[in-house]
């Protein structure tokens, strides 16, 4: 490793739960998670050289809800702070970036969203182009629906491949004690289920959930005092598609796949993909190119619990932590943004 | 921790017209469906996107050809909408489309009035239904309808205006449930009972009123509770004489940082009571408040601070509140 490079050193995040009673800045949530992921690396907040959030003032109905989560910070005296209004995983991108700079040797990156407050699909309308597409109030399963009939009607994958993904998701997330949603489901089963939105069943959608995560990088030097085998960063790219939707192929993700390539996808043993709908998990493998050997979101996924600005955070935090125990030596994490997979990060890390 | 009931929540309503100036080109595909027409804009593959972009998606150029497209369509993929959600085309369960219009190369999103999910069809043919009043915007299609249904009737021709739609104006509205922490919810019920609960930081010792979730130099949650007298200072000031909307008195007038006696941190409220240029820093003031019967669960039960008349309070010994 050189100078330059950046590692993922650690990982905290909050129970994924449908409704907590706290504030929507966060701060309730964050406290414990910073608290975990430091003691686990001895570090104390005023060691962070910078600090990196993702959140979204849409979700908690109000302006500048960032910075009242810096409370949980002690943001006095000042520090080295910065905000994305999207998915934490793109804080970490800023900063990474930060980081390779040399401006500092560590960042504590963090996304939280207390999705319950409002009415999650309606509010994700915000998302889509404001001049002639959100003022019909298109709710984030309604788009979602549509890009899984075109995927289904291509003959690109079945409902019962979506069933099977929602399947091992539950599975999964058994071993997952921060997971919202798991068990034992047979796919016949899940077929029998009502539609919600035709084509979409209930375990097609990934649960409304309230929940933080954060993740500590650390420059070349700072990573190996901080922790054996850290998840060095080999590969970050992140592309984005049109904001209109109808001009984008919907079955294919090309950004995810630029990404990927650009990443250095090949080769990876476990893919932790941010995927909130089953059939999302389905293009999301095809445009990485992962085949069957291939492990697929051992930590449940974002069908399991999908904490709005911190679940994309929280693969990289997750596939990160495949690398720390030794169980793989190359993974990959994905975290999306915007309607039907319109902004893709790919992330590779190596042991 | 004194926390021992749930803290407090209520009903956050938020509503805001959003206005938008749509430029040339967005401008006039407004413009043609106030006129009861849809129009495309051809990009730099010859392709026609529906709602015309001001840029090709591929190439990034400036587009400016602005075609006739269809009113009718083809339904490349739906999704249903059992039980419609506010401020969505339609009432009663409906589908969403991808719509095809005759003449366009890209799809179109919108509702289509099926009846049931049985009523849709990928591949089925659409017509779009206008509404009554067009303003120049998307919902001047009300929906589209299945051509092999009754074409329903169709609003009078509208009026010539051959003026084009500059701005686009959507109300958004969105509802929250809004939660006070743990914390806040201590000081709001005190409020309730005419009393004032500060609360010390454990790390610091410092008392915040209200009471943080944090406290912002250390990272941790205020504990120990503190009551607070309802006497104190005033730190810095302004003489506020600009009306505003939703303004309650009449200026000019006095909003002031008011630091009560025991805290380290000021709120603002009101200095009343004095000629406005009477107001120093450092003047003693104490809380005016409204009667009993008013009170509800805000620091408006305090209905202003009034001046004391006590000596002020030397500069060095708030100076580091300011
Ligand atoms: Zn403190």
């Amino acid at each position: 490793m050189t100078e330059s490079d950046v590692a993922v050193v650690g990982f905290a995040q909050a129970p994924n739960v449908r409704a907590t009673h706290g504030t929507t800045n966060g701060v309730e949530m964050l406290v414990p998670v910073f608290d975990e992921l430091l003691d686990g690396t001895g570090l104390s907040k005023k060691d962070i050289g910078f600090w990196c959030s993702g959140s979204s003032d849409y979700l908690a109905g109000r302006a500048f809800s960032f910075i009242a989560a810096i409370d949980a910070i002690g943001a006095f005296p000042p520090i080295n702070e910065s905000h994305v209004e999207m998915d934490a995983a793109w804080a970490l991108y800023e900063a990474w970036v930060k980081i390779r700079t040399g401006e500092v040797d560590t960042a504590l990156v963090y996304g939280f969203g207390k999705s319950s407050a409002g009415e999650l699909r309606r509010t994700l309308a915000m998302q889509l182009d404001p001049y002639f597409v959100a003022p019909l109030w298109p709710d984030s399963i309604a788009v979602a629906g549509l890009q899984a009939r075109l995927g289904l009607e291509s003959g690109l994958f079945g409902e019962e491949q979506m069933a099977q993904v929602a399947a091992r998701s539950r599975a999964d997330a058994r071993q997952n004690p921060n997971a919202q949603v798991s068990g034992e489901e047979r796919v016949a089963d899940l077929l029998e289920q009502p539609y919600v939105a035709d084509p979409l069943r209930a375990h097609d959608c990934a649960p409304i959930t309230d929940g933080a995560s954060a993740v500590l990088l650390a420059s070349a030097d700072r990573a190996r005092e901080l922790r054996d085998r850290p998840a060095w960063i080999t590969g970050l790219e992140h592309r984005i598609e049109s904001a209109q939707l109808g001009g984008r192929d919907l079955t294919a993700s090309p950004s995810t796949s630029d990404a990927a390539g650009a990443a250095g996808a090949a080769g990876v043993e476990v893919a932790e993909l941010h995927a909130p709908f089953s059939h999302q998990e389905l293009l999301l493998r095809a445009a990485i190119g992962l085949d069957d050997s291939v492990r697929i979101s051992p930590s449940g996924g974002a069908l399991c619990g999908n904490p709005m600005f911190a679940a994309g955070l929280s693969r990289i935090g997750e596939a990160a932590g495949r690398v720390w125990s030794g169980e793989a030596g190359k993974v990959l994490a994905h975290a999306t943004s915007g309607p039907a997979l319109q902004q893709n990060l790919v992330c590779v890390m190596e042991g | 921790m004194t926390e021992t009931s749930e803290p407090l929540s209520a009903p956050l309503e938020v509503g805001f017209d959003y206005t938008r100036s749509l430029g040339s080109v967005l401008g006039r595909f407004a413009t043609a469906l106030r006129q009861r027409r849809i129009t495309g804009v051809r990009g730099s593959d010859g392709r026609v996107h529906v709602p015309a972009v001001e840029y090709d998606p591929n190439t990034f150029e400036p587009l400016d050809e602005l075609v006739d497209v269809g009113s009718e369509g083809t339904v490349l993929s739906w999704s249903w909408a059992p039980q419609p959600l506010e401020g969505q085309p339609l009432e009663h369960a409906f589908g969403w489309a991808l719509i095809r219009l005759d003449g366009a190369d890209t799809p179109l999103l919108h509702a289509v009035d099926a009846g049931t999910s049985d009523g849709m069809r990928t591949g089925m043919r659409v017509r779009a239904r206008w509404a009554a009043e067009p303003t120049g915007g998307i919902r001047d299609i009300a929906c589209f309808d299945p051509v092999d249904g009754d074409a329903p009737p169709q609003p009078p021709a509208p009026p010539d205006a051959d003026e084009q739609v500059t701005t686009l104006t959507t109300p958004i509205h969105l509802h929250y449930q809004h939660s006070a922490s743990p914390e806040e919810s201590r000081y709001l019920r005190g409020l309730a009972e005419g009393r004032l609960l500060g609360q010390r930081c454990p790390a610091c010792a410092k008392v915040y009123i209200p009471p943080r979730g944090a406290c912002p130099t250390d990272g941790v949650p205020t504990e120990e509770e503190v009551e607070l007298p309802d006497t104190g200072i005033v730190t810095t000031f302004c003489i506020v004489n600009v009306p505003f909307l939703g303004q309650r008195i009449k200026p000019p007038y006095v909003a002031a940082y008011v630091l009560l006696d025991g805290a380290d941190i000021a709120f603002l409220h009101l200095v009343l009571g004095c000629a406005a240029e009477d107001v120093r820093m450092g003047m003693r003031v104490r809380a005016e408040w409204k009667p009993r019967a008013e009170w509800d669960s805000t620091l408006q039960n305090i209905d202003h601070f009034t001046p004391t008349g006590e000596p002020d309070a030397p500069y060095e010994s708030y100076a580091h509140h300011l």
